[in-house]
C-alpha cells in the first residue's frame, strides 16, 4: 500500500494492458496517465474498442494491467494480493453495470443488500438498510418487487442502490444510461450526480450518451489505447 | 450468501426442479434395485434362517450352498455327536420332491425332514397347528404362501379363485398320501417352491430311493464353545465340511453371485441410476451455473471472494442432493411397502441407504466441481460485457 496525494481518488500512471499474444495480441491500453480527484464525476469516452472498458476494469481491480500503477484512494492496486484486492472492491468499490446484472431470484431489496451480504451484515439489517437506500433513489415502494416486475430505469435505479449501499469510496458505471431512454437517463444521471456523489467519493462513468456529458465534471476522451485529452464538462468550470 | 445461494438455486423453478428430477431418480432406482437383489440374495439363504437354532451346519465336504444336496451316511449323525463340544447334532432330511395336486398337476416342493424325537429345526412361525402335529401319521406342515399359492386347489366353479390348501386337506408327495396337520410362516425361497416340513423318517419314505439320506446334520455347540474351533474338530473327525450357519448363508450368497448373472443384472441397473443421475442432474447443475456465470460474475466483481462462491455451490448441491435423496430412499420404501405382501424380494437394510448416499453425494460433488472450476477460473470483467 502506498500513499498517494489525498485529494487523489485514482491515479493511473503508465497504464498497459495487452489481451492475447503473438499475431493476435490487441493492445487495449498503451499506457494510459489519468487522475480523478475525490468528489469528482469523471466521465470516459471514446469510440468502441478504445480501452474504456478495460481502463475502469482495471482501475476497479477487477483486472490486472501489464504495466504501470493504479492507486484508488491511496491504495496501490498493482501490488495488493488476489484475496486483499477481492476484499477491498467488496468494502470500496460499487458498480454500477450496463445490463444491470441483478440477481433475477432476490427482490429489489436482496439485491440492494447483496454488498452487505458480502460484508457479513446480518440480513435483517441488510435489508432495511437496502430499503432506506432505495427510498433514497426514487423506488422505496418496490422494494418487494423481482427484477423481471420492474422497468429498465427502475432496475437501474435498484442497481445505483446496491452501488451505494456499502458507502464505498469509488463507483465505477459502465454505460449507464445506453438501455434507457433520454428522460430516464437523465433522472438516472441526476440520481448518480445528486445521491452517489459525495466529497469523499469519486465516480468513473464510461459511457457514449453525449446527452450526459453535462453531468460530468470532467470528460476524458480515449483514443486507441490512451487518454486523448481531458476537458471540462460542457455544462460546468474547468477543474 | 447462503440465502443468496439457495434463492438463486431456488429462482430457476425448471432446472432446481430438473436437478431435483434427476438426483429422486438416481436415488430411488439405486435403492430400489439393490433392494431388490439384496432380497433376493436373502432368499438363497431362507433356509439357513428358518432354521435358526443350529449353529453349526454339516455336510458333504463338496456342497458349495444350501441347494446343493448331496447326502450323507446316517451313520455320519452319529459321529458328529462324538464330537467334544457338541451339544447336540439333529439330522436333516432337505429334497425337492413332486407333489400332486388334486387336479392332476404336479408341484415341486421343498421337502424339510426334522428329528423325529425332538423336532428340532421347524418353521420360525406356526400360523395354524402345532409342529408336535408332525407326530400324527402321514402328516405334514405346509408353509402359507405355498397353501395360498401353488398348491392351491382349483376352485369347484370353472373360472373361480383357487381354494387354499387347509388344515385336513391331502396331498400326494411321491404318491405317499400326506395330511396337512398345519400351516407356517417361512420365509420365501429363491425358486419359490412351497415348503413342505415332516419328520425326518417320513421324508426318508417320501424321497425316491436312495443309499444315502441324510442331507445336512444340524448342531449346537456347548455354551462358550468356540465355533470355528469346533468346525475344524468336526471336520477332523469325520471329514465333513462343518460350518457355521453365517457363514453357510455367505456361502451361499457367494454361490448365486458367482454362478447367476443376477448381480451383473442389478449392477447394470444400479449403474444405469447411477449415469442417468449424473447425467441429468450434473448436466443440468452444471448448465445452471453456466447460465448464472455473469450473475456470479457480478458477486466476484463486488467483492465475493472464490471460497465464499465454493461455500454457495456447495450449498447448493448439498441442498438438491438432500432432497434428490430424501425424495429417492422415499419412494423406494413405498414402493417396499406396497411390494411386501407380493412375490417381489425387496430387503432395504442400512447399508444400501448408505451407499446411496455416497453415490448422491458423489453425483453432487462432481457436477458441484465442474461447476466451481468454470466459477473459480471467471474473470469478473465478463460483468462489463453487455
Amino acid at each position: 500500500m502506498t500513499n498517494t496525494a489525498t485529494k487523489l481518488a485514482v491515479s493511473c500512471r503508465g497504464v498497459t494492458k495487452t489481451y492475447g499474444t503473438g499475431t493476435s495480441a490487441v493492445q487495449a491500453l498503451r499506457g494510459v496517465d489519468l487522475d480523478v480527484n475525490a468528489g469528482e464525476l469523471l466521465m470516459l469516452v471514446g469510440p468502441s474498442g478504445c480501452g474504456k472498458t478495460t481502463l475502469i476494469s482495471v482501475i476497479a481491480g477487477i483486472l490486472d494491467q501489464d504495466e504501470g500503477d493504479v492507486h484508488v484512494f491511496g491504495h496501490d492496486m498493482k501490488h495488493m494480493g488476489q484475496r486483499a484486492r477481492t476484499a477491498y472492491r467488496g468494502k470500496s468499490i460499487g458498480f454500477v453495470f450496463q445490463a444491470y446484472n441483478l440477481l433475477p431470484a432476490l427482490t429489489a431489496a436482496e439485491n440492494v443488500a447483496v454488498p452487505l451480504f458480502i460484508l457479513g451484515v446480518p440480513r435483517r439489517e441488510a435489508i432495511e438498510r437496502a430499503r432506506a437506500v432505495l427510498t433514497s433513489v426514487g423506488i422505496g415502494e418496490r422494494a418487494k418487487s423481482l427484477p423481471a416486475q420492474l422497468s429498465g430505469g427502475q432496475q437501474q435505479r435498484v442497481a445505483i442502490a446496491r452501488a451505494l449501499i456499502h458507502e464505498p469510496k469509488l463507483i465505477v458505471c459502465d454505460e449507464p444510461t445506453s438501455a434507457l431512454d433520454q428522460d430516464t437517463g437523465h433522472k438516472i444521471m441526476e440520481i448518480l450526480r445528486d445521491v452517489a456523489l459525495a466529497q469523499d467519493r469519486a465516480l468513473v462513468i464510461v459511457t457514449h450518451d453525449s446527452r450526459t456529458f453535462e453531468f460530468a465534471d470532467r470528460i476524458a476522451r480515449m483514443n486507441d489505447g490512451l487518454i486523448a485529452r481531458v476537458d471540462a464538462s460542457p455544462g460546468r468550470p474547468t477543474s | 450468501m447462503n440465502f443468496v445461494a439457495i434463492k438463486m438455486l431456488i429462482g430457476d423453478r425448471a432446472k432446481y426442479l430438473g436437478i431435483i428430477f434427476g438426483l429422486t431418480f438416481a436415488s430411488l432406482l439405486i435403492t430400489q434395485q439393490m433392494s431388490i437383489f439384496v432380497g433376493l440374495m436373502t432368499r438363497t439363504y431362507s433356509a439357513v434362517t428358518d432354521l435358526g437354532q443350529p449353529d453349526i451346519w454339516v455336510m458333504d465336504e463338496k456342497v458349495q450352498f444350501i441347494d446343493d444336496l448331496k447326502p450323507l451316511q446316517s451313520t455320519e449323525l452319529y459321529r458328529v455327536r462324538g464330537v467334544e463340544g457338541v451339544q447336540w447334532a439333529m439330522p436333516l432330511y432337505k429334497g425337492l420332491l413332486k407333489a400332486r395336486l388334486s387336479n392332476g398337476n404336479f408341484q415341486t416342493c421343498n421337502v424339510f425332514g426334522l428329528d423325529d424325537a425332538t423336532l428340532m429345526g421347524g418353521p420360525p412361525e406356526m400360523i395354524e397347528g402345532t409342529l408336535d402335529d408332525l407326530r400324527r401319521s402321514e402328516s405334514v406342515i405346509v408353509d402359507i404362501n405355498g397353501a395360498y399359492g401353488k398348491l392351491a386347489k382349483p376352485s369347484a366353479i370353472p373360472g373361480g379363485k383357487p381354494e387354499p390348501l387347509k388344515v385336513g386337506d391331502t396331498l400326494e408327495l411321491n404318491d405317499h398320501r400326506a395330511v396337512v396337520v398345519g400351516l407356517c410362516k417361512v420365509g420365501r425361497t429363491f425358486q419359490s417352491q412351497p415348503v413342505v416340513y415332516t419328520t425326518f423318517s417320513r421324508a426318508t419314505t417320501y424321497a425316491p430311493r436312495e443309499r444315502k439320506l441324510l442331507t445336512f446334520v444340524l448342531v449346537r455347540a456347548k455354551a462358550g464353545q468356540d465355533l470355528n474351533e469346533l468346525c475344524d474338530r468336526i471336520q477332523a473327525s469325520t471329514g465333513l465340511l462343518a460350518i457355521p450357519a453365517d457363514e453357510f448363508k455367505w456361502n451361499t450368497v457367494k454361490y448365486f453371485m458367482k454362478y447367476t448373472g443376477i448381480p451383473i443384472n442389478f449392477g447394470m441397473a444400479v449403474l444405469l441410476g447411477f449415469l442417468v443421475g449424473i447425467a441429468i442432474a450434473g448436466q443440468t447443475f452444471y448448465n445452471f451455473t453456466i447460465e448464472n456465470l455473469k450473475q456470479f460474475g457480478a458477486l466476484k466483481a463486488m467483492g465475493t471472494g472464490n471460497f465464499t462462491l465454493l461455500r454457495m455451490i456447495l450449498l447448493q448441491a448439498l441442498l438438491v442432493g438432500t432432497i434428490g435423496y430424501g425424495l429417492g430412499v422415499g419412494a423406494a420404501s413405498l414402493f417396499g411397502l406396497i411390494s411386501r405382501n407380493s412375490e417381489l424380494a425387496f430387503r432395504m437394510p442400512w447399508q444400501i441407504l448408505a451407499i446411496t448416499a455416497a453415490a448422491v453425494t458423489f453425483i453432487c460433488m462432481v457436477s458441484a466441481l465442474i461447476s466451481i472450476r468454470k466459477v473459480i477460473k471467471l474473470e469478473p470483467a465478463i460483468v462489463f460485457k453487455s
